[in-house]
């Protein structure tokens, strides 16, 4: 009986914010051992993220960081010394995935990049994550999750007509990013065990962003086809397709949003449950926007009348397009999120038993698991350095007076 | 001579619209064989087209944009971007799954194949008899993937809506719109779920091929593709279970780096700017030619600085928009300042990182003509991504797939196309 998917992979971990971490996680969490490496003292930056448990900025109560960083055992290594990069070598012979996410050219000015680490380990998979890939003219550009959402032309669309364009919420496009070269990488591998050769992986904010689906491909080939630049940011309440509700309503404790289209007016009727709207019939009256305030006479205070929850319940019992706008608190004590076991709780030595946003997907095998929370910072030194590597407790010692972890 | 990671595995696919075929096609540009399963008898799929025969009403205004020249064609099906930004390196086959003879073509092609993924709602395989239980039974080594929105267990397993829908209960439309609106913002077209499903999906795939190499054992994935958002925006969920704390949309803001979308010259033109240290600070200075506010007290450090945003977004604005969009990206870039355009479709295909990463791959297909198509989302050195067969057209490969996939007999198929259980390019109105 195996443990997880990965729990025969080794991958040695020196990425750092959140999409190289969410990378590696995605293996942590189905089974691999992911050795993170930290710079000695700070540590990843991404243990300065907030939000903090009670606000308390401390590098171990990161909520970010302790939800990105799960079943990873952490060291902390000094790659400028000669010696952390010795070291290193000696970490790298021993795995099968070697992550990283510095800015290009910082591996090679550190003496370990791909073509001098590739004798070492034939057969390793080295994953590179960066902003706008290894090559091109825009390889020393930075980037931030603003920026990026404005990359590959998505950002274009959201928002309202006569207002600026709107990212999307928090950094949703660094996870996604991170799960792209988490699927590079498993690419990788497999070719790896199917013909033992080992690879370099070359992952791209950008490109991970400029090939993603939704409107951002389907837009770039329908310009390519038809040459039309779809519209930014229409108005939506200026038109009026149907003279059902189409949008955003206010309810008793916050909104609904309805989306129907135009075959579901059967259902409508079904919802409203107004005899006087019967009349209307479809499809010639449904598209007749003189009809529409006749209508919204009675929808609004249907929603009125009804909390989110209740307006959505209806809704969806006559499959009418209609679901409740969640804030964060609803979606922790939603009653499906927790019967799916969406929300986990963890157990973390410095931040507590806190609740953590549990499997992304529901294997039917070898299941999504936490074996270990997020390491405390260089929480595995020993049991990397003396038990794996072979060195004493007093070379240990060493190696911290000399600044190397 | 190295071959691709996954030649040699075998994918069925009926999925539709973005997340699922999205799965399949990252699968196959790493070289898995993907056989979708089209419908002659019904309207395919609303990846296809979403309308078989589009009406001169359904093309005007830019109901005609995602069509070669605006125009349908006479196989409009063949030729709609929705479909063909994901159908290239795909196979076709037509099966009418809703009769039993169909039913057991479409398991017979389940036997012989490594995975089976489809994004419908669920419920849409158990009517037609083909749920997980039959399809599993069919081929226990199969690998079963599931991909409806909520899942096929619990209250909301019956739920129907789009895509913006699963967004709403999801909480990630209250994290995004404008912070100074009194309500939430909808109007946005894109959908996270469909991004991060689609990705998961195929991750989950090759992790599950991997698991069934180390143990022998297929499995079944009920893949609930709203659950992936979840992790993806734990810093709102965490800050409410670690901290009681309910968030709402910060727009645009950052919690701590000072950043904007800037108005430039233009019509519609959009620069994205951040500066999260002085350095930063330092560098936009420079590439303002330091004008005097930059030198003002207030601006004079981060916390300082964050405290008076608006001010400072009026001032950048004001800069900004009397220049081009790329102009600015450039200039910051230039003095260490991380800045980006507002792309449109335009602007993509003309970047020039792009290009010279050679990210986009001219495709030739018959019924479309030669286009440009944005590509693959990685490099890999030893076993390189490539374009091996343009968008698949309708029933393309039905011999193919007949004949030797599933090993029918000339009789076999000769009657089956005669019944028009299996067919090639035959519309008829359901």
């Amino acid at each position: 009986m195996i443990e997880g998917a990965f729990s025969d992979v080794r991958i040695l971990d020196l990425t750092w914010h959140i999409s190289g971490p969410y990378c590696t996680k995605m293996f942590a969490d189905f089974g691999a051992d992911v050795v993170k490496v930290e710079k000695p003292g700070a540590g990843d930056p991404a243990r300065r993220m907030g939000p903090f448990l009670n606000d308390e900025p401390h590098p171990e109560k990161s909520a970010p960081f302790c939800h990105l960083n799960t079943n990873k055992r952490g060291i902390t290594l000094n790659l400028k010394s000669a010696t952390g990069k010795r070291v290193f070598k000696e970490l790298v012979r021993e795995v099968d995935i070697l992550v990283e996410s510095f800015s290009p050219g910082v591996m090679e000015r550190l003496g370990l990049d791909y073509q001098t680490l590739k004798p070492i380990n034939p057969k390793l998979v080295m994953t590179s994550i960066s902003n706008f890939g290894q090559t091109g003219p825009y390889r020393d550009f930075k980037l931030s999750e603003l920026i990026l959402n404005g990359l590959g032309h998505e950002m274009y669309e959201c928002g309202l007509t006569d207002r600026h364009p709107l990212k999307m919420g928090g950094n949703v496009t660094q996870y996604q990013s991170g799960l792209v070269a988490a699927l590079a990488t498993m690419g990788a591998l497999w070719a790896r065990d199917e013909q033992g050769l080992g690879q370099y992986v070359d992952v791209s904010l950008q490109e991970t962003q400029a090939g993603d689906i939704d409107r951002k491909t389907i837009n770039l080939l329908s310009w390519a086809y038809s040459g039309d630049v779809t519209y930014p940011r229409l108005d939506p309440t200026t038109t009026v397709r149907s003279i059902m509700p189409g949008g955003i309503f206010p309810c008793q404790d916050g909104f609904l949003l309805s989306m129907p289209i135009l075959p579901h007016w059967p259902r409508f009727l079904d919802l409203m449950k107004q005899p006087e709207l019967e009349k209307y019939h479809y499809p010639e009256d449904i598209v007749n926007a003189d009809f529409k305030g006749e209508v919204d006479v009675i929808w609004y205070p249907w929603c009125t009348e009804r909390n989110k929850r209740q307006a959505m319940e209806e809704c969806q019992a006559v499959k009418f397009f209609g679901t409740a706008i969640q804030t964060p608190k609803d979606a922790v004590e939603d009653p499906h999120f927790n019967e799916r076991g969406v929300w986990v709780q963890i157990e973390h030595p410095v931040a507590g038993k806190q609740i953590y946003p549990g499997a992304p997907i529901r294997m039917g095998e070898a299941p999504w698991q936490i074996r270990m929370p997020a390491p405390t910072l260089g929480q595995h030194n020993i049991e990397v350095y003396c038990d794996q590597l072979g060195y004493t407790r007093a070379d240990v010692v060493r190696l911290r007076e000399t600044g190397v972890i | 001579m190295s071959k691709l990671p996954l030649e040699g595995i075998r994918v069925v696919d009926l999925c539709v619209v973005f997340a699922g075929p999205f799965a399949t096609w990252l699968l196959a540009s790493m070289g898995a064989e993907v056989i979708r399963v089209d419908s002659i008898h019904h309207h395919p799929d609303q990846g296809r087209a979403f309308a078989l025969w589009p009406t001169p009403e359904m093309l005007e205004g830019l109901g005609g944009t995602p069509l070669p020249n605006r125009k349908p064609g006479e196989r409009p099906w063949n030729r709609h971007a929705i479909f063909n930004r994901i159908g290239w390196n795909k196979l076709s086959c037509c099966i009418d799954l809703a009769r039993p003879q169909g039913k057991e073509v479409f398991k017979k092609l389940v036997g012989v194949s490594d995975i089976f993924i489809e994004n419908n709602s669920a419920g849409v395989m158990e009517r037609l008899e083909l749920g997980y239980e039959v399809l599993t039974k069919v081929n226990p080594g199969l690998i079963c993937m599931n991909m409806p929105s909520y899942g096929r267990t619990g209250p909301y397993k019956s739920y129907v809506g789009w895509g913006d829908n699963a967004e709403a209960l999801a909480g990630h439309s209250w994290l995004r719109g404008y912070p100074d609106e009194n309500h939430p913002l909808h109007n946005t077209p894109v959908f996270h779920m469909d991004s991060s499903g689609g990705v998961l999906a195929a991750f989950a795939a090759i992790m599950a091929l991997r698991y069934r190499r180390r143990t022998g054992r297929g499995q079944w994935i009920d893949f609930a593709q709203i659950e992936s958002v979840f992790p993806q925006l734990a810093e709102a969920f965490m800050d409410y279970t670690w901290n009681g704390r309910n968030q709402r949309t910060i727009g645009n803001r950052h919690p701590s780096a000072v950043q904007g979308c800037y108005r430039c010259r233009g019509q519609n033109r959009w620069v994205n700017i951040t500066i999260s240290s002085d350095e930063e600070w330092h560098g936009l200075c420079s590439a303002v030619g330091n004008a005097p506010w930059t030198n003002e007290e207030r601006f004079s450090d981060t916390l300082s600085r964050y405290r008076s945003h608006d001010e400072l977004d009026r001032l950048i604005e004001e800069w900004t928009s009397q220049h081009d969009n790329f102009e600015v990206f450039y200039i910051m870039q230039k003095y260490g300042v991380p800045a980006g355009p507002v792309e449109d479709q335009r602007d993509t295909h003309m970047d020039p990182n792009l290009n010279a990463r050679g990210f986009f791959e001219v495709i030739t297909q018959a019924d479309v003509g030669t286009y440009r198509y944005p590509g693959f989302l990685w490099k890999m050195s030893e076993t390189p991504c490539s374009y091996r067969l343009p968008p698949c057209r309708l029933g393309e490969h039905n011999d193919y797939v007949f004949k030797e996939v599933i090993g029918l007999s000339n009789a076999e198929i000769a009657q089956l196309e005669e019944e028009k259980i299996i067919g090639g390019e035959r519309y008829l109105w359901a």
